[in-house]
Parts: structure tokens; C-alpha cells; sequence
């Protein structure tokens, strides 16, 4: 009886403590969350969440801490396909948070491009290339259309064009 | 001529009616010349051709109008004298749909003038010009794949079987039956200048067994070419074992492996109609004019299989066959598994259509309520492909395209069988056709986002790795400054230097 209850109580004892370690020792679960969620958005890094990147809106999201419609360029689809993967309950798109498409790619005009380079840095993606004094252009097989370069321009040279124009 | 039957049993499949006794029962109609021409410039898989006519320029048969560019292409010729009347953009039916696509229309004249004898060019020595003969010879692949001819024959794997294909076992075609009747001697000489092309040790004419009359012309002519390479095999009479990979595995054993050709291990497969229009090419100089094209079904006054000039319209091909009859329900193009509606019979005939049906009320399928499944598991064992149809439809409908990967929706061929077996009428194959439109898609998307991705990471780590070397430099001089006292004396006296300076500098101007 004794030696019963020593022996459970000691493998309880000692099955807590492997748990608790591996939970401290392997904190990759969250991770390993985060990087599926990641694979389930579109990823073209338009920040339009309010976070600097999909990544950490993905780990936002694996932590609990953002709701799971705030990507503009996934739409309703992605929305769908998170609250699946997280037994979630699917939310209506928050439309407010901007307009990415991944339909859509930048173009720059020539004739007002003024060579500033100020779009060039900020494409998450190096999509725009040129250096100063020089017209720029933009890669649109690379472009995510994620509208970032927009708010950089001074001259408002940038605008959006259908993928396949 | 060896004939033998292969030991093995085709995957799936199923015993169809044929329905092609009417279109078999009088010889293939010649002589017929269209009133227009439409001659779409891209008959072929691959990149189009180029027009080298102008509009109002009169051509005659056999000239070309339109020149390939890449080896994976093929000419187009004028298959009857006239006036080229516009080049412009028509509805054309292709392999799988109707597309919108540039064309060169063109007004016969009726005198249907040849080019001068001599004027196309004698079949070179050099197999790269063979090739290259072949492929302004616009000759394609004519089962209805329509792949470039002289892509296939090009220098690739070694070929260790050359399998003609005269297997056509789709209900209602019937046109490479009667070509292997009345031109079986053209088709074996045809097999064996492509044999010599690939440098194939072997060469196996495939045929299905409910063709007797083909098989005993074949056999006769292999007899009289007295090439000991060639055998003949006779197909049991189960659609679809004419496609080109039950095809491959039913004489060889071989799988071809999932999203890859048959040529790519060593098989290369070509129809019947493909080696008598090489056997044109080559022995007369003729490039691809026409093709026997059969017209079927009981919405047609006499149907039968007509030598068509490619880009004749569909309505004119009709016209020759008596005309319409009767209660026409649908104008079906191709076979009645793989074969689609046509929305009108304007458009032309090309170098890929083999089958017009006319079909009547009574042969198409006039109810359409799809009910349950009910998880019979009949499609799963019809399907040729080895693919689970029943999974494929859940997958599909529920746009899991992980799942769809999974279970080989690329591999779906489209036959049909799962479609007539579903004792629930479930439209699998219309489903799977669409989704791989769909999977397409996603698949381009996963791409992308996956490469945006590495270049997000890879920016990111540049942008990491300018913030730290201005750090480092940083570092670096705040390092110097504390470690060396002289210098950090010196530091110090410049900085008091530049301080009694600016005051001097003040009180100056004072």
C-alpha cells in the first residue's frame, strides 16, 4: 500500500517536472503556431494589420493578442481558413484597415518621378529600384502591391495598376 | 508484322457502346473544298505563329501563312487556294475549351490551285533539319493533344518504344479506324521514318481489338514493308486505354510518373493521323492540309468521316454531310467522354479536332439533379489514373488545395469515367476541370507569397545589418577614444580649442 502510493506519487511527481521542463526547455510550440499562421496569410508585407510584417502579426495572433481579420489583401478567405486552423469563430473582414490587393502592382510615372529615392527603402520586398537622380521603376513580378511606397512619395508619382495590365 | 496481346489488364476503365457503326460503314469522303478558310494561328501547344500574308494577297494550297518560331511550334498553311480576307480575332475551339485567338480568315476560290510541283522542299539528310522540315510541315500531334510533332521526335531521352497509337477508343470517332483501313501501308511507312528520327529500337503499333478490318490492313502492310522491328498489339475495348500514359502502362508496365511525358522515360507515343501526315510530308512534300474528321451522331443527315481541310467551318462540314436532321440537341466537339459543347458551328475545324457529334434529344443525358453520394466507391475503381474521385469531389468542393495535392487532382485526366459510373449523376469531372483551374492558381499564389517572403527576410536582415554597422563604427571610435589617454588628451584639448575659439569669435563681434 505504502510503496504503492510512494511509486505513483513519484512518477506523478516526476511526469510533472518532465512537462514543466519541456514547456520551459521548448518554448517552439508557440513558434511552431506562428509560423503556420504565417503560412496561412498572403505574406506580401503590407503592414496594413498594424504590424511591421506578417510575421509578427502571426505571432500576435499564435499569442492570443490580435484578432484574425486584420489582413486586407487575404480578404474573408484567410479569415475563413485561420478561424479553421485556430478553432476560432470567424469575424467579418476589418475593412477599415486598408486596401492591399495582391491583384494590383505599382507603377511609377516617369514623367513625375523625381529620382528621390525615398520609395527605393521602404519596399519590403525590393521590388523599386534606382538611385538618386535617377527614374525609378518597379520589378511588378516582385511587387506585392501592398501600397507602402505610396505614402512615401513626395510627388505622389506612384500609382496602382491591375496585375496582368 | 507481329501481332501479339499484351498479358496485362488496363487500370479502370469501363466497356462503353461504341456508336460508331454508322460513321464506319462507307469510306472516308474526299474531295471536299471549303467556301472560307478560318485559320487560327496557334493550332499547336506552344508559343503561335507569325502571319507572313497580307490581307487581299491570294494564296494557294500548301503555301504557308503563318510561320513557327521555336522548334515547339508548328506552321500554318493554306489548305485551299483563295483571298486572304482579314486577320483578325475569332472564337476557336481548343483542346480543352473555346478560346478567343488571332486567326487568318481567308475566301476560297473553288479552284482549290496547288503550289507549283517542286515548290516545297525535298526531306533534308541532316535530323536537325528533319526537324525543322517537320515543324514548317505543321505537322502536330492529331490524336488531340496537338503537341508539336517535331518537339516529341527532337533529341531528348533515348527512346526505347515508339508506340503509334490507333487505340481510339472514345464512343463516336471513328476517324483513325478508317484511316487505318484505307492507309495502313502510309502509316507504317510513316511509323518507320519517325523510328528512324528517334533511333527507337522498337516500334509497337497499338490497336484496339474491335477493329479487325485495321488490324488485318496493318498487319498486311507491316508484312510488305518487311521491317522485323514492328509489332502489332491488340487493346482490349476498354476506355479511355488509348490515352497516352494507360497506353504506356498497359504495353510496357511502366507507370509514367505523376507531372511527367511518357518521353521521359524513354516511351514516346504518336497517333495514327500524326504518321500518315509525316508520311505526306516527307514522301510527297505535302505539309498538314487536312485531317479525316469524323462527323457522328443522329442529329446528322449522313454521318461518316470526311478528309477535312484544316479551318474548315464546322457549319460548312456539316452542310457537306447532308446537314442537320431532326431534333439536334447539342454540337458536341470530340468524343462523347472527353468531347464539349460548341456554342455555335461557326467556328473552324483545326488541327486538333477529330469528332463532331450532332447529338440528338434522345443521346444526351437530359437529367441533371445531382443527388448524394452515396460512397459506393464505383468511381474510385473506374478511374484509370488510380485516383479516389470521391475524395477528390470533397477536396474540391471544400477548396482544400492541401488535400488536393494530396489525393492527385493533377493526375485527373478528365476520361469521364467516374462521371457515367456515379449512380448519383454527380458532375466529378465538370468539378475536378474547374478546380484545376482553381489549384493552378493557389499554386502560383503559394509561390509568390513564398518567394516575397525570403525577399521580406532577406531585406529585413539587410536593414538589421546597416543598423549594426553604425553601431560598430560607433562602437569603434568611442572605443578608441577611452583606450587611448593621447589621444583622449588630444580629444579634449580640440574640443576646449574649438569652445575659447567660438567665445573669442563672440566677444569679436560684439
Amino acid at each position: 500500500m505504502l510503496i504503492g502510493t510512494v511509486v505513483l506519487a513519484g512518477l506523478a511527481l516526476g511526469l510533472c517536472a518532465v512537462l514543466v521542463l519541456t514547456d520551459r526547455l521548448l518554448p517552439a510550440g508557440r513558434d511552431r503556431v506562428a509560423e503556420q499562421v504565417e503560412s496561412l496569410l498572403p505574406r506580401i508585407q503590407c503592414a496594413q494589420c498594424g504590424y511591421p510584417g506578417c510575421r509578427p502579426y502571426a505571432e500576435a495572433i499564435a499569442a492570443g493578442e490580435a484578432d484574425i481579420n486584420r489582413c486586407p489583401p487575404g480578404g474573408e478567405d484567410t479569415v475563413r481558413r485561420l478561424a479553421e486552423f485556430l478553432g476560432r469563430e470567424v469575424v467579418a473582414l476589418d475593412t477599415t484597415l486598408g486596401s492591399a490587393s495582391m491583384n494590383r502592382v505599382a507603377r511609377i510615372d516617369e514623367h513625375n518621378c523625381i529620382g528621390c529615392n525615398r520609395c527605393v527603402p521602404v519596399c519590403p520586398v525590393d521590388a523599386v529600384v534606382g538611385v538618386q537622380q535617377t527614374i525609378h521603376a518597379v520589378i511588378a513580378a516582385h511587387c506585392t502591391g501592398c501600397e507602402i511606397c505610396l505614402a512615401h512619395c513626395p510627388v505622389d508619382c506612384i500609382d496602382l495598376i491591375p496585375r496582368d495590365a | 508484322m507481329l501481332e501479339y496481346t499484351p498479358d496485362r489488364r488496363p487500370t479502370g476503365g469501363l466497356r462503353l457502346p461504341a456508336h460508331k457503326e454508322a460513321s464506319t460503314a462507307q469510306p472516308i469522303a474526299r474531295g471536299f473544298v471549303p467556301r472560307t478558310l478560318v485559320l487560327a494561328l496557334q493550332q499547336h501547344q506552344g508559343p503561335p505563329t507569325t502571319p507572313v500574308v497580307r490581307r487581299g494577297e491570294r494564296v494557294l494550297r500548301g503555301q504557308v501563312v503563318a510561320r513557327a518560331r521555336a522548334l515547339r511550334s508548328a506552321a500554318v498553311h493554306a489548305s485551299t487556294s483563295g483571298h486572304v480576307r482579314a486577320i483578325e480575332d475569332r472564337l476557336v475551339p481548343s483542346v480543352h475549351a473555346v478560346h478567343r485567338t488571332r486567326c487568318i480568315v481567308i475566301d476560297a476560290d473553288g479552284e482549290d490551285e496547288p503550289l507549283p510541283p517542286g515548290a516545297g522542299s525535298a526531306w533534308p539528310e541532316d535530323p536537325e533539319k528533319q526537324l525543322k522540315s517537320i515543324r514548317d510541315g505543321g505537322i502536330v500531334g492529331l490524336g488531340g493533344g496537338v503537341f508539336p510533332t517535331a518537339e516529341k521526335l527532337g533529341p531528348q531521352t533515348p527512346c526505347k518504344v515508339l508506340i503509334i497509337n490507333g487505340v481510339e477508343c472514345e464512343p463516336y470517332i471513328s476517324c483513325d479506324d478508317m484511316l487505318m483501313r484505307e492507309a495502313a501501308a502510309e502509316i507504317v511507312d510513316g511509323a518507320l521514318i519517325m523510328r528512324e528520327l528517334l533511333a527507337a529500337p522498337e516500334c509497337i503499333v497499338a490497336v484496339e481489338r474491335d477493329k479487325p478490318q485495321a488490324i488485318e490492313a496493318l498487319l498486311e502492310a507491316g508484312r510488305a514493308s518487311g521491317d522485323a522491328s514492328l509489332r502489332l498489339a491488340d487493346i482490349p475495348t476498354i476506355y479511355p486505354t488509348g490515352g497516352e500514359r494507360q497506353l504506356v502502362e498497359m504495353l510496357t508496365g511502366e507507370e509514367v510518373p505523376s507531372t511527367h511525358y511518357p518521353s521521359e522515360i524513354g516511351y514516346i507515343c504518336q497517333n495514327v493521323g500524326t504518321a500518315f501526315a509525316v508520311h505526306r510530308l516527307v514522301r510527297a512534300g505535302e505539309p498538314l492540309l487536312s485531317r479525316v474528321v469524323t462527323v457522328a451522331g443522329d442529329g446528322i443527315a449522313r454521318p461518316q468521316n470526311v478528309e477535312t481541310p484544316i479551318g474548315t467551318p464546322i457549319g460548312e462540314l456539316i452542310e457537306f454531310c447532308g446537314g442537320y436532321r431532326g431534333d439536334v440537341d447539342r454540337l458536341i466537339l470530340g468524343g462523347s467522354m472527353m468531347g464539349y459543347a460548341l456554342p455555335n458551328d461557326e467556328m473552324p475545324i483545326t488541327k486538333g479536332s477529330n469528332c463532331l457529334i450532332a447529338a440528338a434529344r434522345t443521346e444526351v443525358r437530359q437529367d441533371f439533379s445531382e443527388r448524394f453520394c452515396i460512397r459506393c466507391g464505383n468511381c474510385g475503381t473506374a478511374c484509370p489514373a488510380r485516383l479516389l474521385p470521391q475524395e477528390l469531389l470533397r477536396a474540391a468542393r471544400d477548396n482544400d488545395h492541401a488535400l488536393l495535392d494530396e489525393f492527385g487532382l493533377t493526375d485527373c485526366i478528365e476520361c469521364g469515367c467516374c462521371d457515367v459510373i456515379c449512380p448519383s449523376h454527380i458532375p466529378l469531372t465538370e468539378v475536378f476541370r474547374n478546380a484545376k483551374f482553381a489549384h493552378a492558381r493557389y499554386q502560383r499564389q503559394e509561390v509568390f507569397s513564398a518567394e516575397t517572403q525570403q525577399r521580406f527576410r532577406r531585406h529585413e536582415e539587410r536593414e538589421r545589418a546597416d543598423v549594426q554597422r553604425g553601431k560598430d563604427l560607433q562602437d569603434q571610435i568611442r572605443h578608441e577614444v577611452e583606450t587611448d589617454e593621447p589621444a583622449r588628451q588630444q580629444a579634449i584639448e580640440a574640443a576646449i580649442e574649438r569652445a575659447r575659439q567660438r567665445r573669442s569669435q563672440d566677444t569679436d563681434s560684439e
